[in-house]
């Protein structure tokens, strides 16, 4: 095989699962370590210059950085990195002197965004340091778009909304209240000079069987939350049934408890292994005692003299195979009576007020065409992103997808070309501070993942805005952080240095090093000394060492980056390096110049 | 300085063996050599070697001396019995452990310093006597622990990392051991663990005093050009006369085995050990023959490892002795110590 070439940001930030698995590459490592130094301001800004809200996802957040954890390859759950993300939130002192400035003069160009969603305020977050003037079109009195309106508020609370989002609408961006955008081309001939739509997918899939239009008791999961969340709806049936297992469901169910429903039922077509929900999601509402029904796939709401009685399944068996189903089939039927169904099939979006004959071109299943890379439409100058660019995802590939559009964005306005992106960049710093002693703690810790704690069921029925998680406390969090592997401190080998005294391989706690002949990569992967169990995790091979001509080989896969390798080095052919990854945003470009440092260059390696 | 204990992780994907051990349970405690040390390299393959050959801990018994090599039989098997003695007294201490207990597995580590210097007189009757043990020799050509004066294994030329030259001979410790009328001496290094693994295999099945002698660089005080025991010198200069393997008692011996010049020595207990010659004018089996193939490669600077010398039918220390087969401890007490009158009898009988 040929020498791993590590100058490619790529490989070490592969080795970073969470970091690789986050869409905004937030740098997970780092902060966690601030936060085990008590730096909770440092935490929160190291968060901020690439996830934006970390208080708001540090309570909602999809968490893909969680499935990645190296950690749960090795315990069983992986770093609770949601919940220490929030720690950093809810201990921050003030942070406003280390916010982005908006410069007072600006630099002439006007850009128009269209819902004061994630999407919409990591755009103005980030132009509007560079001097653009972002004008914000939301339909609503408020802003956030889901965050504020499907996510409830017992996990999601205003307070952290309007703090966060206040960072970046107290920068001066001019938001128009209560504004519908009816139609594209009137805006487009209000002569802005970039759009960015960031409407979000606000159209909750459709369930139409008999009986669908014939009660009134039959909700649409996503506007049933929004009547919640803005005071319209504030009861619902004590027998409620919701159909579908994502995590809107798991809200709509959980909402029903708090607005009087006694019995909730979770209507699942298939059995649990497809389920949509996040594992914790689907944990808290079973907490909430609410029953989760598998193979009931609906057939029609049965209503009698208008009133809605109940509903009728048909009961499902399926033959299921390496997690695929093969073959399905209808055993009977079983009638379930009901007060209220809250539909949560899904959702998608829509562009009624987007004419087709602007030049913004739409697919056969009527999505917009969106580069992946510039998320731009087919038209120059409209962009998209967030839901409304690639349909529902979530909070975080939404902030992402406003990063990416701010630096189109900007080049658009500054008349270079899209594709002309900045690199990733990559810095190596040794972490070796003298004999057997890092900057960083790379012992150890077997202890299992904390429990997040939450307010007594009894208690958290009685208000609908009572938060349910209370947060890590102190000694949790003093636990927790020691569970993060260190990933992002790297073992850095050099070749050349290296006298093949095999002392790296034998202190390996996990056998991730072997010394051997080079040959094809299957070849080498049978003489290595644990086995290959990720195909899909870097797989390092060093060049050729001197003495022997064998060359060095590293499987990344159970790494516990604990620098014995390092320590145990006679040459230091090994050593224990942190990547410092630097994802391109709009002010890195150099267009406009700001009254303030940007937020990437205030930042304190720890 | 503080060390972080080598972590303890249970991984998917982990082998066992016959008896539902892992390696890790052949480890021992942290070592507190030199990063780098050759000495590390040797108690990795010791735990290799003894975890693949199923050795119950508790049947192992780890004698040494003093120095950096006496040091190694704390970080493996930390299950095993162990006795640390005084300097180049190790092959009496395990002697008399031998004699007490002959099912134990007695592996004794020592060093150039403990074995060639202080030890020289116990070393030679320890072969003599032919106690059932692996005689391991870390050779490294100085005294680390004094920082690293010359040892007398080391060769007459090489220099110190000061750059003093050696004038005196060294002494051969494999040529030793096979005019003392060893009957299994072998020479490895601890840079090829391919090569060290299935000899240290071979060396404990041995029903004998099996000597290994392995050059175990000293990355502190003799990895310097001008040194014959470094990294780079002994891997430049390494000839394997044989290559080694151990097929255990009941296992079928492949055909592919026979290939080419190979000669197996079957054991006393069913094992077999296969020695291939990767040099066709040696012989293993021949005292004369064995010591001139030596001379020969040691005058052209090369060093010859492998099994050099094997004969299986010196008589071991019990059968010399014609002691019981049992080991005393599960000896009958009135067996084991019959009364005054039989002491009388057989004081009688030597009159």
């Amino acid at each position: 095989m040929k020498r791993t070439d590590t100058s490619n940001p790529d490989y070490f930030h592969k080795v970073v699962d969470c970091q690789w698995g986050c869409p905004a590459h937030t740098d997970v490592p780092e902060y966690i370590r601030l936060i085990a130094q008590g730096r909770f301001d440092d935490a929160y800004m190291v968060n901020r210059e690439s996830n934006v809200f970390p208080g708001i996802l540090g309570r909602v957040c999809d968490r893909p950085c969680e499935p990645a954890c190296r950690r749960g390859r090795m315990d069983e759950k992986p770093v609770a990195i949601c919940r220490l993300k929030r720690v950093a939130a809810d201990h921050r002192g003030d942070i406003t002197d280390r916010l982005p400035i908006a410069p007072d003069r600006k630099n002439g160009k006007r850009v128009a965004l269209i819902g004061a969603g994630p999407a919409s305020l990591t755009v103005c977050n980030d132009l509007m340091p560079l001097g653009y003037e972002c004008t914000v079109f939301e339909a609503q009195a408020v802003a956030g778009g889901l965050m504020r309106y499907n996510i409830p508020s017992f996990r999601l609370p205003p307070k952290v909304l309007d703090e966060e989002i206040g960072y970046i609408l107290d920068m001066g961006v001019d938001i128009r209240f209560n504004h519908r955008v009816a139609s594209m081309r009137d805006l487009l001939e209000q002569g802005f000079d970039a759009i960015f739509v960031g409407s979000g997918a606000p159209r909750g899939k459709e369930l139409k069987l008999p009986g669908r239009y014939d009660a009134e008791n039959i909700h649409i999961g996503i506007d049933w939350l929004e009547s919640v969340a803005f005071g319209h709806v504030d009861a619902i049936g004590e027998r409620v049934l919701v159909i579908g297992v994502g995590n809107t469901a798991m809200d709509c169910c959980r909402t029903s408890l708090r607005l009087g429903a006694k019995s909730v039922k979770v209507m699942a077509r298939k059995p649990r292994e497809f389920f949509k929900a996040s594992a914790w999601e689907l944990e808290d509402a079973e907490e909430e005692r609410v029953e989760i029904v598998v193979n009931h796939s609906p057939r029609a709401f049965v209503v009698e003299n208008g009133k809605l009685k109940g509903m009728m399944f048909d009961l499902m068996e399926y033959v299921v195979e390496n997690g695929r189903i093969l073959d399905q089939e209808v055993t009977g039927e079983e009638f379930i009576a009901c007060d209220d169904v809250v539909l949560a099939i899904g959702q998608e979006n829509a562009f009624p007020w987007i004419e087709r004959d602007i030049g913004i071109e739409f697919g056969p299943w009527e999505e917009p065409v969106v580069d992946k890379a510039t998320y731009e439409s087919t038209r120059s100058g409209v962009f998209f992103g967030g839901d409304a660019a690639f349909g529902p995802l979530n909070i975080i590939w939404a902030v992402e997808h406003g990063h990416q559009a701010a630096i189109s964005i900007d080049l658009h306005c500054r008349g270079e070309s899209l594709r002309d992106r900045l690199p990733v960049q990559l810095q190596m710093d040794s972490r070796k501070m003298g004999m057997h002693e890092w900057s960083y703690s790379n012992s150890f810790d077997p202890i299992a993942r904390r429990k997040m704690m939450h307010v007594a069921l009894e208690k958290r029925f009685e208000n609908l805005h009572t938060e349910v998680e209370l947060g890590f406390d102190a000694e949790q969090t003093a636990q927790e952080v020691e569970r993060c592997l260190n990933c992002d401190i790297q073992t850095v080998f050099t070749d050349s240095l290296c006298i093949e005294c095999d002392a790296c391989l034998d202190i390996c706690p996990v056998q991730c090093l072997t010394i051997t002949a080079n040959g094809s990569r299957d070849n080498m992967v049978a003489r290595l000394k644990a086995p290959v169990l990720e195909p899909d995790q870097p797989f390092f091979v060093s060049g050729e060492l001197k003495q022997t001509a064998r060359v060095m080989v590293k499987d990344e896969n159970f790494c516990i980056h604990c620098g014995l390798c390092a320590e145990r080095c006679p040459t230091a052919a090994w050593d224990m390096q942190k990547s410092l990854l630097s994802f391109p945003q709009a002010a890195g470009y150099g267009g406009a110049s700001t009254s303030s440092e940007p937020p990437c260059q205030q930042r304190k390696a720890g | 300085m503080t060390f972080i204990p080598k972590p303890q992780i249970d991984l998917p994907g982990q082998h066992e063996n016959d008896l539902g051990l892992s390696l890790r349970d052949y480890e021992g405690s942290l070592s507190t050599l030199c990063a780098g040390c050759g000495h590390d390299s040797i108690t990795a393959a010791l735990v290799q070697a003894l975890w693949e050959m199923s050795i119950r801990p508790e049947m192992l018994i780890k004698m040494s001396g003093i120095g950096c090599s006496s040091k190694t039989p704390a970080y493996f098997v930390h299950g095993a019995h162990g006795f640390n003695s005084v300097h180049g007294r190790m092959p009496s201490v395990a002697t008399g452990a031998s004699a007490a207990n002959r099912d134990l597995i007695c592996i004794g580590i020592s060093g150039d310093g403990d074995s060639l210097s202080i030890g020289f007189g116990q070393f030679g009757h320890v072969i003599r006597r032919n106690v059932n043990m692996l005689y391991l020799i870390e050779n490294n050509g100085v005294y680390g622990l004094t920082k690293g004066q010359f040892s007398a294994s080391a060769d007459a030329g090489s220099t110190a990392k000061n750059g003093t030259v050696n004038q005196m001979q060294n002494i051969n410790t494999v040529a030793t051991a096979i005019s003392m009328g060893v009957s299994f001496v072998g020479r490895a290094f601890s840079g090829d663990r391919e090569q060290l693994v299935p000899l240290l295999k071979a060396a404990i099945a041995h029903p004998g005093c099996a000597v290994l002698d392995i050059i175990s660089p000293c990355v502190t005080f003799n990895n310097h050009e001008g040194s014959t025991k470094s990294y780079a010198y002994t891997r430049e200069h390494k000839k394997q006369a044989t290559e080694t393997d151990l097929v255990p008692p009941r296992a079928e011996i492949k055909a592919s085995y026979y290939a080419g010049d190979t000669h197996p020595v079957r054991l006393h207990d069913g094992s077999t050990i296969l020695l291939k010659k990767a040099d066709p004018d040696y012989d293993p089996t021949r005292r004369n023959n064995a010591l001139a193939y030596l001379e020969r490669h040691r005058r052209r600077g090369q060093i010859v490892t492998g099994l050099l010398f094997i004969d299986q039918n010196v008589p071991d220390m019990h059968i010399q002795s014609r002691t019981v087969a049992t080991p005393l401890k599960d000896l009958d007490y009135r067996d084991l110590n019959p009364g005054s009158a039989a002491l009388e009898a057989l004081q009688r009988g030597m009159k």
